[in-house]
Parts: C-alpha cells; structure tokens; sequence
C-alpha cells in the first residue's frame, strides 16, 4: 500500500506546469439585466460561482484558446470559445429556457457531490449490456462482487453487502428479496442512463439503513424538444455460446411530452472454465420498460413500468446434500458433474419475475422550490428450484411473492442563495407471501407484513467559494407482522419457549405456528464538507451514521443451505445494527491526470453475521450449524482511482482498493472482505481513425491473508471404518492476475446514424482461477477465455 | 393532474392491494424428508432389525435414534431389505416405493468395518440392470467382534462409473440423501 501511495504521489509531483496566467471576470445576467447569483462558469477546468450582484473571477487561467461554459438554471447554456491573451472581461446576459427548468432540480447539494460518489455513464454502462448490473458497478473503485457462479453478481461497497447495500432503480428502492447471498438484484443494467454510488450512508434521502452505500440507478434523460433517437446493443460470446440484443427508442416532442420503450433479451447456454464446461451455469432474459411522461413550465408527471424476466441456471455441481458430498467437492479440486455443453437449464435453478410501476408528479412553486410526488408498485416473484424426488421432482423449493407499495414526497427549496433546504416523507407497505401449498417445502421466509414510515431533511449551506457544507438527519419507523411455523424441537433449541411461548397461536403435528411482531425506530444522519483547495484539489469529507434492522433471513432462518452445506438458523432476539463511518477524499483535476484518494474507517455495533456453533448429527449424515449473532465490527480501508494522459493518444486508467474488516467483539478477522485488488487499463484512442480505441486490461486481486478460521472435523464413514475428517472451508483460494483486451471504432452508417463495432477478449490467457468472494468457489474454476463482439448502433 | 388527485390515486392502490393480501401460511408436512430408514437382516434363523430414526429431519436440532436390535452371528448370510419412512407425515409414508420407481437415479452403498461382514447387491435392479440396493446380502466373516455398518443414499449418482456396479462408492458422486451408521456387534450365539 505504501508503494502505491508513494507512487501517486511521484506522479503528482510531476504535474507541476509553468504557464503564463490571466485573469477571467465579468458578470452574468437575465435577458431583463438583472444579476443572476450563483451562475456556473466553467473555463476548461477552472470553475467559478457568481456573487449575489453576478460577478465573477476566475484567477490563474493559463494563456490560449479556452472553452468557457456558462450555466443557470432556467436558462440556455451558454457554450463558446474564448482567446486569453491578458486579463479578459466576459459580461454574459443569458437568455430563459423553460425545458431546463423542468430537467433538474435545484443546484446539486453537496451530498450529490461528495467524497463517496462516484458515477457510471452510459457508455461505460454500454460495455456491460450482456451482463449484469453488479459486474458494472466493478468499474467503480473500493466495488467488487459477491458472486454466484458467473450470473449471480452482487455489489460489494467497501466490503459490505446485501440488505446493507440499498439499489435504487428509477428513484424506487428495489425489494427483490435483497437480503439473499444468492439473489442478484433483479433488474436490467440496459435501462440504465446513468449509475452512481454513494459509499456510506449519506444517501438519506433513500433510505437510513445504507451500512455499505447506495446504488443509484438513472435511466437515460430525454429532452425536451422534438426529437426521436434510439440504440440498439448486440452482444455475442463464445463462452455461453449466445449473447444479447438490447433495444430502445426515445421521443421527444417540443409540447413537453416524451416517451420511451426498451426491451432487452438474453440467451446463453453453459459457460466454460478453462478446463471443463460449468455444467448447467447458461441464463435466460427477457426484459422489458415504458415510460410516458409530460415536462411542463413549472409542472410535470411520468408513468413508468419495467419488468424483468430471467430464469438462471445453478452450476450442478454446487449443490450437495452432506458433508461427505462437500470434502468430496474441496478434495478432487474439480467439479463432480461434468458434462457436455448445453442450452438446457435444468434444477437447480432460479426463475425470477420483478413488475415495478410508477407515477411520478413535480412541480415548481417559485425558482426555488420543488414538490415531487411519487407512488411506485413492485412484484417479485423467487422460484428456485431443487434437486428433488418423486412427485416434487417438479416443483420449486422456494417460491416467494413479495409486494410493495411505496409513496414518497420529497420538497427542495433555496432560503438564500447559500442556503438549500431537501426534506421528504415516504411511507411503504410490503407483503412477502410463501406459496408453501405449491412448494411443499417449509417457508424459509415466512408470510409478513411489513409497515415502513420514514421523515428526512438535509440543509447544505455554501460558506464561501471555497466550502460547502451539508447536515442531514432522517428517521425510520418500521414494524412487521410475520406468521411463521417453527418445528417444536428447533423451536426449544432456541430456548424461544422462555422467551416467546406468547407469540405462539396454534400448533400442528410437530411444529408451532408463531406470529412474530416487530417495531423498529430508527435514526440516521450525515454530515458532510466540501473544500476547494485551490484550481484543481477538492477536499470532501463525510460522517454519517446509518441503523438496519435485522432481515428476515436473518430473524427466521432454519434450514439447509444446498451450496454450502451448512444449516443456518436466524434468531428472533437481533436487534438493530448501527454504522459510523467516517471517510475523506482528495480528489485531484488537472490537465491530462486525475486522481481520487479515499480512504475511510467504519465502524459497525451489533453488526449481524453468520458463525459457526456446532455440528449436528442426521440421517443424512453430520451438518454444521451456523447462527446469526452479533458482533462489533471495525472496518477501514482505502479506494484509489487514478487517470493519467501518458502520451499523445494513450491513457492510463487505474483503481484499486483494500479494506481491512475485524470481528472486534471475538478478535478475528471478518469473514468475505474484498482481498486488494489493483486495475490498470492502458488504451490508446485515435479519434481520426474511427474513433478507434484499444486497450489492454489487468485484474490483479491479491490471496485474501485475513480470514477466519471455520474448518471443522466430521467423522466420515464413505470407507467404511469412521474418519475424523477436517472440512476446510475457510482458507480463500490464491490470488490471481487476468489480461483483457478490449478494441471498438464506429462508423457513421445512414444518415445521423453511427454504428460502433467492439471487439473484446476476457482473460485473454485463458487463466485457471478461483475468487474467495464466489459462492461457489469449492466447486469449480471461474470462466475461461471469453471473445465477444459487440455491435452497436446509434440512431 | 393535481397533487391531490394525484395523491388520492396512490392511496386508493394501496388500500386496494393491502386487502387482497395473504397472510396465513399453511402448515407444511415435507413429503420428502426420510425420517426413518430401517434395514431388516434376516438369516440363520434371526431376523435383525436396525433403525435410524430422525423425527424433526434432516433440519432438526435432535439427533437421529439409532437402534440395533441383538447381535448378529458369524459365517452366517442375511437377506437383507430397506424400508424408508416419512413418519413425520399423518399417516407416515413409505419412500420405499419412489425410491424403487426411480432406481436410475438412487444407489445405496454399503461398508462394514473391521472385516466383520461383506454385502452384495440383490434384485430389484433398475430400468437399466443397475443395481439399486434396496435389497441385498449381508454376510458375516468367522471374525467376531464389534463395529459399524454404514447404510448411504446417493442421489443422481454415477452408475456406471467404475466400481459403483460392485458396491464401491469412490467414483459414484451424486449428493448424500442418507448416510446412517449402525453400531453392530457380531458374536457367536
């Protein structure tokens, strides 16, 4: 770590220039000649606000031809080129546009802009269309995946997951039963404009139980103005053998009206490691979204709905039933079902539907002042499908309907020009529904209702120039009503009968029927800082406190996990879990090089894990068990990003990120944390060439040192006497350093029409690897050498 | 479209959707859970009966009872049967039958330390003349003494991998859908 700090540093120092300078004033106006306060002026990358009488100075502008920009809300952009040659007047009168009014909201406040976010646009996004939204979001310093096989890709925010990662798809918190190690978040990465990620919990207008961070998914934006464009994304892979169209088509109508329709369909068959076919690993898609909407003067609306369709295989030999089935897995270092490539999905499998609608509603009370309205609906449905027997052979073993109805407001309004104002309300109604008459299988998570009622308000206050400060605190009611069947055994295990024989309202056979109720109030807050440090450094920094309830996976859990063998047994007496993270960036703009340094420390009370107790004894031989508890935990580690112009035509690109977790309450290190990994890009670009780019990619995540360790004797009777046997489950397989390649160039094809056609190897030298944060990592290689070729049309 | 129209709409969806919900679950009985699986030893004029039984399931905190019903006598060959139980189901179900149905896809294997005895399969086979080993022999060695008999079920398992046809479960692979060991006791009557 130190040599990778010394080294930016080396190359910072490098970047002290001698220019000949000048200064940059003027004053920006309305059409009426009236000052406008708080004007942006960009002037290549030096930036500057007006003053409350709309003037402005911008020092140290270096001597050419230097594009100016000039931004109020409500107003045209201004866009020209100017020549400096000495000290120059500018004086700008900027003329209405009623379409911008309607684009964005207010100025961005300093939580849009602090130290953790970090933003994906489209054409990064682009690259992605035939994977998933967690393999993107790996684009981002300090993000990695917590993975499934190769599909199931979920977001890792500097080491945390899960229920603790919030995804906002479209201005709507995604509930796709989220608190899954195996559930992916259910939507498609093509509808997306624009993803950025806030790393902490200063998302608060999202949600108070960001532990890890919030995802913020935006779809593409449509002018206002009469225009129709649209894209069209396909994507074909040797490894799977299929591949991806991805379809949109936007209008736009001077009127204010717009509308859009996208669809998306993928088919790939089984994906091969190096040496063997990932046998049952292929994956379906079908994926579809609509929105209506109508920019007014001062007032608008949209109608939105989007579906999502997949249906995803498991890799056969992942699933097991037993302890000898596992350290038959660990042992042979290959998988035990090997068999010839196919499109076939067969069990076990997920079949996953998400519907989400929405009717979204604005309006400006004055210059300064928003109401936005929003009613969203959302329908998950989780099947996943077993190996099983008989008459049930057919059946899934899991199949969850979740609901939820959400209603939130939210009003922004500027009191000064320093001073803004975000303060919202959101209410929320869900209904988890375990369709146990078709699976016949016990519900791993109950039937409940689930009540959420939420209030938050952020002020960001612009002190000078130069800082920028932000305060916001929310907080959360919730309560849920579950309805759960608890076998009368386990439900004594857990000593529930001294604690909740009053939840029990009936009985059959041998299992309790229970109606768990819970009530939760919970408070969240941020604080953040912003200060420009001078042209070109910008210091931010941010505290801010998030609370999470217990999920219900980790309240009712009580069964076998089929890919690791293990039971896991939730607990009715966790309570909350409280983060305090504390980060800081410095973030460096000049000409040609950037960098963003970020290092951050959190610290997490009664953080809710899995730990192994004890192992107990069945016809099926021993299983260990693994509990929820809680534990205290502390984390830091540190997120770097640098991009460097190197030489005419090329360009360095780099991220890496380390994050160190302990279990403080037991003395051991936390289980599942990110090892460092490093990215570093080269590519050259030659824009006369077709927009030609190539480039050259290496992945390098280091051997994961720090785990703790859950290896455990089972006696093992496959040779007929009993054998103590170790199952070594913990150590984190070898690090591993992966080349890729990557080329595009476009066209200009019709009229107005460009065509880019890319062409990308994914390790490139066809590397044997396993990655620690793979849930199936016991059981097979990742993926082998991958050629995919992407088409892209613009139109 | 005012705010309040507007309003009223999403409210009136969400009164609307609340109400159609469901939120009593029905008890679930598991058809396929084997809570007992008995393996019946007869021959030399004894029949003896060992049986795992595992009532709350594979999930279940309690361990199986196991039970062994007297001493088995030496140089002495038992036919012996399975029989497999979902007692936790009113009335209990046999899953002798499924398990017989799809016998291409099931195996038992048997081991027995200290040289006490060896097994072989019997028929039924399965649709492919694959043994399954619901049915089998069991025969004592002169040896006396005391040690394990170990009863598993492989589920999907490799038939015709070297080996499995015989008995040998190195290279059967498939997962574990039983794995019971009885303590046994060979001494001369």
């Amino acid at each position: 770590m130190r040599y990778i700090l010394f080294f930016v540093f080396l190359l910072v120092g490098n970047q002290t220039r001698v220019y000949s300078q000048h200064a940059l004033s003027g004053t920006i106006t309305n059409e009426k000649k009236q000052p406008l306060a708080g004007s942006h002026i960009h002037a290549g990358t030096f930036f500057a606000t007006t003053a409350v009488d709309g003037r402005y100075v911008i020092n140290g502008v270096p001597q050419g031809n230097i594009a100016v920009t000039i931004e109020y809300l409500g107003y045209k952009t201004l866009d020209t080129i100017i020549s400096m040659q000495n000290d120059r007047v500018l004086d700008i009168s900027l003329k209405p546009d009623v379409s911008q009014l309607s684009e964005v909201v207010l100025k961005k406040t300093v939580s849009e802009k602090n130290a953790a976010t970090q933003e994906l646009k489209a054409n990064v996004l682009e690259n992605y269309s035939s994977e998933s939204l967690g393999d993107a979001l790996k684009e981002i310093s300090g993000i990695s995946s917590l993975k499934t096989g190769s599909t199931i890709v979920k977001p890792i925010i500097n080491g945390l997951h899960s229920s603790r990662v919030l995804i906002i798809n479209n201005n709507v918190r995604l509930e796709d039963q989220q608190w899954g190690t195996e559930h992916a978040p259910n939507m498609d990465v093509n509808t997306a404009g624009k993803i950025s990620v806030i790393k902490g919990a200063s998302g608060l207008q999202y949600g108070g139980d960001a532990i890890g961070g919030t995802v913020i998914v935006e779809p593409a934006h449509i002018p206002v103005k009469d225009t129709i464009f649209g894209k069209t994304i396909i994507n074909g892979a040797t490894n799977g053998r299929g591949g991806s169209v991805s379809s949109s088509l936007s209008k736009g109508y001077e009127n204010g009206w717009n509308w859009n329709l996208q669809g998306t369909f993928k088919y790939l068959g089984d994906f091969e490691a190096p040496d063997y076919v990932l046998s049952n690993t292929g994956n379906r898609e079908k994926n579809f979204s609509g929105n209506l909407g109508y920019k007014g003067e001062n007032q608008g609306y949209s109608f939105f709905y989007s579906y999502y369709n997949a249906d995803i295989g498991i890799l056969r030999s992942s699933h097991i039933s037993g302890m000898s089935d596992l350290i038959r897995a660990i042992n042979s270092g290959q998988p035990q079902v090997i068999r010839d490539f196919t499109y076939d999905i067969n069990a076990p499998r997920q079949e996953l539907q998400h519907h989400l609608g929405k009717v979204n509603y604005y309006t400006f009370f004055s210059d300064a002042s928003k109401l936005s309205l929003q009613y969203s609906f959302q329908f998950n449905n989780r099947k996943e499908f077993d190996l099983r027997r008989g008459d049930d052979r057919n059946k899934a073993a899991v199949d969850l309907d979740l609901m939820t109805h959400s209603f939130t407001a939210d009003f922004e309004t500027n009191s000064s020009e320093k001073v803004k104002y975000k303060a919202g309300i959101s209410a929320a109604y869900q209904n988890n529904a375990a369709n146990t008459g078709d699976t016949q299988v016990r519900a791993l998570i109950p039937n409940y209702n689930k009540f959420d009622a939420g209030a938050y308000a952020i002020a960001s206050y612009q002190a000078n120039d130069n800082l920028a400060l932000e305060a916001g605190m929310r907080y959360d009611f919730s309560h849920i009503d579950a309805k759960k069947y608890y076998l009368k055994s386990r439900w004594t295990e857990r000593g529930y009968d001294r604690d909740f024989s009053n939840i029990i309202i009936g009985e059959d056979g041998q299992q309790w029927y229970t109606n768990p109720v819970f009530t939760y109030h919970n408070f969240s807050g941020s604080l953040g800082a912003k200060y420009q440090l001078n042209d070109k450094l910008t210091w931010f920094s941010n505290i801010g406190i998030a609370s999470r309830n217990p999920n219900p996976a980790e309240l009712f859990s009580d069964g076998l996990h089929h890919a690791t063998g293990q039971i896991e047994l939730g607990d009715l007496r966790l309570k909350r879990e409280v983060a305090l993270k504390m980060s800081t960036a410095l973030h460096y703009a000049g000409d040609g090089f950037a960098f963003e340094v970020n290092p951050y420390y959190n610290t997490i009370s009664d953080f809710k894990i899995l730990i192994p107790t004890t192992i107990i004894l069945s016809n099926r031989g021993p299983f260990p068990v693994w509990e929820y508890r809680q534990v205290d935990v502390r984390m830091f580690g540190i997120d770097l990003t640098a991009d460097y112009d190197f030489a005419k035509n090329l360009n360095w690109h780099s991220t890496a990120a380390f994050v160190y977790g302990k279990d403080a309450t037991n003395n051991k290190p936390l289980i599942d944390m990110p090892p460092l990994n490093l990215n570093n890009t080269i590519s050259f670009k030659k824009e006369n060439w077709n927009h030609l780019v190539l480039g050259i990619k290496n992945e390098t995540v280091f051997t994961q040192q720090r785990y703790p360790n859950n290896d455990f004797y089972v006696d093992v009777t496959d040779s007929g006497e009993p054998v103590s046997t170790l199952v070594k489950i913990s150590r984190p397989p070898k690090g591993y350093s992966l080349l890729h390649f990557n080329s595009e160039m476009s066209f200009d094809v019709l009229k107005k029409s460009k065509m880019t056609i890319g062409f990308n190897i994914q390790n490139l030298l066809n590397t044997n690897y396993r990655d620690y944060l793979n849930r199936t990592r016991y059981y097979a290689d990742e993926l082998g050498r991958n050629f995919r070729i992407q088409v892209k049309l613009n139109y | 479209m005012n705010v309040f129209k507007f309003l009223s709409m999403g409210l009136a969806a969400i009164t609307l959707c609340s109400s159609c919900s469901n939120d009593d679950s029905n008890p679930v009985n598991e058809e396929e859970v084997i809570t007992t699986l008995t393996a019946t030893l007869t021959g030399g004029g004894q029949t003896i009966t060992l049986t795992s039984r595992d009532l709350d399931g594979a999930e279940g905190p309690n361990a199986p009872v196991v039970t062994v019903s007297g001493n088995l006598a030496p140089n002495t060959t038992y036919n012996g049967a399975l029989n497999l139980l979902n007692e936790a189901a009113t009335p209990a179900e046999s899953i002798t039958e499924e398990i017989l149905e799809e016998g291409h896809e099931h195996q038992f294997f048997f081991t027995v330390s200290n040289a006490l005895a060896t097994t072989a399969y019997a028929v039924p086979n399965d649709v492919n003349g694959k043994p399954i080993g619901l049915n089998f022999t069991f025969t004592t060695n002169a040896t006396t003494g005391n040690g394990i008999f170990t009863v598993t079920l492989r589920h999907q398992p490799n038939k015709n991998a070297e080996g499995v046809s015989t008995g040998n479960i190195t290279n059967a692979g498939g997962e574990t859908d039983i794995q019971v060991s009885f303590p046994i006791t060979v001494a001369a009557p």
